[in-house]
């Protein structure tokens, strides 16, 4: 299904400009926003598919409540990509499932 | 509003009778407090589980076994009617063991819980190198651990909803946000106030903690007190945990659940990080990796205790048709309570041994 994807961000920030990497690409993100803010900012769609059945899922409620966001930052996975501030050479990536208990992250 | 039954307190048990009354053809009406109320329907750890109950009263053991193998036909018509999907499973559950002492504890109340029995009790202790081989990940602080066949789990939030859901598709009523103040009999039946007036025929108290003083109104002893339970839950993993514990339990969606305090602090529903971090530290003992894994939430919810520990299901020799059915395992029992228990409220038969449980018993 085609849809309209659009967020932009209300206020023109006056912050550096910094850039994270996410999935091979290159995100130019504000400093003092959340991944999940530069990541909607950016036109990215879904964030993660969840474990449950597979489903894509976006950020929803960007104040840490509804673990929609979860992602992978800097190899450590199911993070809370609205409560974390994007820097420079940050690494971010969607989570695909579950993540592996046996990961000591 | 009226009705032929009307069952006081919305959470497990009430609406696990009222299902099985009008299930038997039954008019029925469940009246929720609300949101104010000690839910421990919504706070539970969620397992069906045999081993270790009824240690001092086998009638209660025999119950317990009874509604464990009424569950899987209980959950597939529920199932079947709502779509709703309870992620029951009874692969059988591990009491895990720390120490020496433990483990001879264990082994001792099962096998006096066996040995009071007619029947099958079916249990066994196993030692950490075989119990490796059913649950590979626990660790080595794990000196053994007591395994019974007829142990499982459950979802408790979807089990309620699927009660809920087919309850009221085939007509059941709910009345929320009703604090019943007040029962007086009548001819007829009883009058219930609490803002609103209600008439039943017959009342069923199911209301938990509540049932203390709404026990009161009827002439019914319920001295039931508030027990509370810490729970944790920890992100959701692939799942790996092949076997429910008492502490542990990976849930269907794959999230790590951590339980099991035991506190008599009133009716006080707080958490608290020293009781929290006791009860991960002991989670970590038994399935180490769980240390990767961040919380996610934690809560707590007070058990309705008897002085026993047993149900108390009894109707009032001063105001017959009022009843209470009071338990802490409601989810366990939510079978037996929906498929038989409901036969003797709504007038059909009575299971055998049914005065074991009468709050008589703490009468002097």
């Amino acid at each position: 299904m085609a849809s309209v994807f659009r967020f932009s961000r209300s206020i023109n920030r006056d912050t550096r400009l910094v850039s994270i990497q996410f999935e091979n690409q290159v995100i130019e993100a504000r400093e003092g926003e959340t991944i999940a803010a530069a990541l909607l900012a950016n036109g990215i769609d879904f964030t993660r598919k969840t474990p449950v059945n597979g489903q894509a899922r976006a950020p929803f409620c960007m104040v840490g409540t509804c673990f929609e966001c979860l992602m992978e930052v800097d190899q450590i996975p199911n993070l809370q990509a609205c409560m974390i501030e994007v820097q420079e050479g940050m690494v971010v990536g969607r989570m695909y499932g579950p993540r592996n208990p046996d990961d000591d992250t | 509003m009226e009705s032929e039954f009307a069952i006081v307190g919305g959470g497990i048990l009430g609406i696990s009778i009222a299902w099985g009354l009008q299930r038997i053809g039954r008019d029925v009406m469940v009246i929720d407090e609300g949101d104010f109320a000690f839910r421990a329907s919504r706070g539970n750890f969620g397992l069906v589980w045999v081993q270790g109950k009824g240690d001092g009263l086998p009638d209660y053991t025999r119950w317990t076994l009874r509604s464990a193998s009424l569950w899987p036909d209980f959950a597939d018509e529920l199932e079947d009617t709502t779509g709703i999907k309870l992620e029951l499973s009874q692969p059988g559950g591990i009491d895990f063991c720390l120490s020496n002492d433990e483990a001879e504890n264990a082994v001792a109340r099962l096998s006096g819980i066996r040995d009071s029995l007619s029947i099958d009790y079916p249990f066994e202790y196993i030692e950490n190198t075989e119990l490796r081989k059913l649950t590979p990940e626990i660790g080595p602080d794990v000196v053994g651990g007591t395994y019974c066949p007829k142990d499982g789990h459950v979802n408790p939030l979807y089990l309620l909803r699927a009660l809920y859901t087919d309850f009221q598709s085939r007509g059941g009523r709910v009345v929320n946000g009703v604090s019943v103040d007040k029962i007086k009999q009548e001819n007829s039946g009883f009058r219930l106030s609490g803002g609103v007036e209600m008439f039943a025929q017959k009342v069923v108290l199911c209301a938990g903690l509540g049932n203390r003083k709404l026990g009161e109104m009827v002439g019914l002893n319920v001295p039931v007190e508030p027990n509370r339970g810490q729970i944790m839950i920890c992100e959701r993993v692939i799942p790996f945990m092949r076997y429910p514990s008492v502490q542990i339990r990976q849930v269907g969606e794959g999230a790590v659940q951590i339980g099991d305090s035991k506190e008599n602090v009133g009716f006080d529903d707080r958490t608290s990080p020293e009781v929290i971090s006791r009860i991960a530290r002991r989670a970590i003992k038994i399935y180490p990796l769980l240390s990767h894994l961040r919380t996610i939430r934690t809560w707590a919810a007070l058990r309705v205790m008897s002085p026993d520990g047993f149900p108390i299901y009894q109707q009032s020799d001063a105001h017959p048709g009022a009843y209470v059915v009071t338990c802490h395992s409601g989810i366990t029992l939510a079978a037996i309570h929906a498929l038989v228990l409901t036969r003797w409220i709504g007038g059909e038969d009575q299971p055998k041994n049914l005065e074991s449980f009468s709050g008589k018993r703490f009468s002097i």
